[in-house]
């Protein structure tokens, strides 16, 4: 495969869609993509019937956030509505949003295992929606169970994998052996899957995702379950994949410290749309200039301190914990009024922050509670 | 024009397709990777359907005469036909039931692997666990019935073909079941059938039953075993029996083809 067109991977894209200079690295492009199911219980796997509705259509860059309504009333759930995305060439590209919001739906679209209503998928000039059997081809695809792996040993896994990627069984074993090593897996080799901890079980499936190299890894929750140490072998080995050889990377998430530090750009999917797209940097700023506040209490916030009662009214408050969205100023007085008093002795804890992504993604309309961090 | 215009065209040449995999190697490997499965979840249901069918054995040695007579011959090829439904039908049904329940299919399906070679390679890996068990299940039926070891080298042709027919029934079962819980009921029944309509003697059972009997795979394969008990085995009848088996197991093996493509594409 060719790689000689790709983009060196130093020149990371950065910052919002560009113009037409960017087309000649264009890795996938999804147009007015939608999806409605005509019932919720007749859903197969995971992303089906499940997700709701939103009307209108959100273009990739700052599309603005719309009502999230509900599909049709007959028993209809719009699974995703009017998606436009452009993912570049040996991008980190990312999918951020609540379990439910139509993340996965829009992965089985991409990865041409499930039909859109409307819409197209093209990647790397290849029109996935006419000719899903394609999508194999171009793309690895890491989904989120591993049940037709479990039990296998994590090499027979990932030769296999390998194999059915068309590889020889000579290609298959090197290629397989390389990767175990390279992901520090070998001591779990002759592991079945199933023996092995959540984390482990990630690892190796994402182990068989890697041998038989594609263009386009379409991750769906890599991380999940993994230990700091597998995490970074991960990402090593998707930067290894992108320096080496202009790897794109589309990685759905619901972890915002996960998607803050390795995504180049991120599409906020929410309600089975997307409502911006742009650097996680690009997304912060339409929150910057406020900060957050999160107090810890040991016990009953002493609201009879006139501060802390003020505080209660536009603090989000989840238990002992209340979370505050203000100025600096504002945050500074209210320091300021907690650290001193009655109020500091019923304070277990407290963290001023700049804004994170998830408080963009709020700030976006995005229902809150949904994201990890 | 822009990023954004509608429709997309695609100007630049489209990437190279990595190459895909062909039929006979993807088949061998997952031909393998389902051998390799067998040594960590499928020993332990391998000695339940042995011990399945020679409890029948004994069951049946309480009201069957041993000795060269039909009864014999049915309960002893019966038997053994029946550790290849359990596996082969029953267990393979609810294998490609939880895979499709569990969204496993994606992992084959985002693969460029024939469709073929995933139904025939697990096919043919649970057909090939069936082999020692219906080996066993023969010999010691033969001796508990007295009948002749001689011909048993003949469930070398009846497994594969047998297994392959039920093997097709169940991969559809299992595939076209709307819920795992309906391809297990589906793999059940096969296997019931098969225990039923294969081992009971034929001469006892009324018309009605019969039919249903005619129209189950696995009857090819007890009545093809059944005849090489006799003195003089009729082996153009055999042949015959076997062919129905190979028949009905490409046909039952081009349906659960299809039923993959089916629950792959949607």
């Amino acid at each position: 495969m060719s790689d000689t067109d790709r983009p060196a991977p130093q020149a990371r894209p950065q910052g919002d869609l560009g113009g037409t200079g960017q087309h000649t690295g264009q890795c996938c492009t999804v147009r007015d993509l939608a999806k409605t199911y005509r019932s919720p219980s007749r859903g197969l796997g995971r992303g089906r019937g499940r997700g709701a509705a939103g009307n209108g259509s959100a273009a990739g860059n700052g599309g603005a956030p719309g009502n999230g309504g509900v599909g049709g009333g007959t028993g209809e759930i719009r699974a995703n509505d009017g998606i436009d995305l452009d993912i570049r060439r040996g991008e980190v590209f990312g999918l951020l949003g609540p379990n439910g919001a139509g993340k996965s739906t829009l992965v089985r679209q991409l990865t041409g295992l499930l039909r859109p209503d409307r819409g197209s998928v093209h990647i790397l000039g290849h029109d996935i929606v006419r000719h899903p059997e394609r999508a194999a081809r171009l793309l690895a695809y890491l989904g989120q169970e591993s049940t037709a792996l479990d039990e296998l040993t994590v090499a027979l896994a990932a030769e296999t994998t390998g194999r059915l990627r068309g590889l020889t069984l000579a290609q298959a074993r090197s290629e397989s052996a390389d990767v175990l090593a390279e992901l520090g897996l070998e001591p779990l080799a002759h592991r079945p899957l199933a023996k092995l901890s959540g984390g482990q079980r990630r690892l190796a499936c994402f182990a068989a995702a890697l041998v038989g190299e594609r263009p386009l890894l379409v991750l769906d929750e890599p991380t999940t379950g993994m230990d700091p140490v597998a995490r970074r072998a991960v990402w090593s080995a998707v930067d290894r994949r992108r320096a080496e050889r202009g790897t794109t990377v589309l990685l759905v998430t619901h972890n915002v410290i996960e998607a803050e530090t390795v995504l180049d750009r991120v599409a906020v999917v929410d309600h089975g749309r997307v409502i911006a797209c742009d650097t996680p940097g690009g997304l912060k700023a339409l929150v910057d200039g406020d900060v957050r506040l999160d107090l810890v209490w040991r016990a009953e916030a002493p609201t009879e301190v006139p501060a802390v009662a003020r505080l209660a009214e536009q603090a989000e408050c989840t238990g002992r914990r209340w979370t505050v969205r203000t100025s600096p100023e504002q945050a500074r007085e209210l320091v300021a009024a907690v650290t001193t008093g009655p109020a500091f002795a019923a304070l277990d804890d407290f963290t001023l922050a700049t804004p994170s992504l998830e408080d963009a993604y709020l700030k976006l309309g995005g229902r809150g509670g949904g994201l990890a961090k | 024009m822009t990023l954004l215009d509608r429709p997309v065209v695609v100007t630049e040449t489209a990437a190279p397709l990595a190459p895909a995999a062909r039929l006979l190697p993807a088949l061998a490997a997952v031909y393998r990777a389902q051998l390799a499965r067998a040594r960590v979840a499928r020993i332990p249901l391998l000695f339940v359907a042995t011990f399945q069918s020679l409890g029948i054995l004994i069951m049946m040695r309480g009201v069957v005469d041993p000795g060269d007579n039909s009864a014999a011959h049915a309960v002893v090829a019966g038997s053994s036909v029946l550790v290849v439904a359990f596996v082969a039908l029953n267990l393979l049904a609810q294998y490609f039931g939880k895979l499709r329940a569990t969204g496993g299919l994606d992992h084959y399906a985002t693969l460029p692997v024939p469709p073929a070679a995933v139904v025939l390679g697990a096919a043919a890996a649970y057909a090939s666990f069936t082999v020692p068990g219906a080996l066993v299940t023969a010999a010691v039926g033969a001796v508990m019935f007295s009948l002749p070891l001689a011909n048993l080298w003949v469930l070398l042709a009846v497994v594969p073909l047998a297994g392959a027919a039920l093997a097709g029934l169940g991969a559809a079962c299992g595939l076209l079941a709307p819920r795992q819980e309906i391809a297990t009921l589906l793999g059940q029944l096969g296997m019931s059938a098969a225990l039923l309509l294969g081992v009971l003697p034929v001469d006892h059972l009324p018309q009605v039953v019969r039919w249903l009997r005619d129209l189950l795979p696995s009857t090819y394969g007890v009545e093809a075993f059944a005849r090489t008990f006799t003195a003089a085995p009729d082996w153009a009848a055999v042949a015959g029996d076997l062919t129905v088996c190979a028949v009905v197991g490409l046909a039952s093996l081009t349906l659960a083809t299809w039923a993959y493509r089916w629950a792959t594409s949607r």
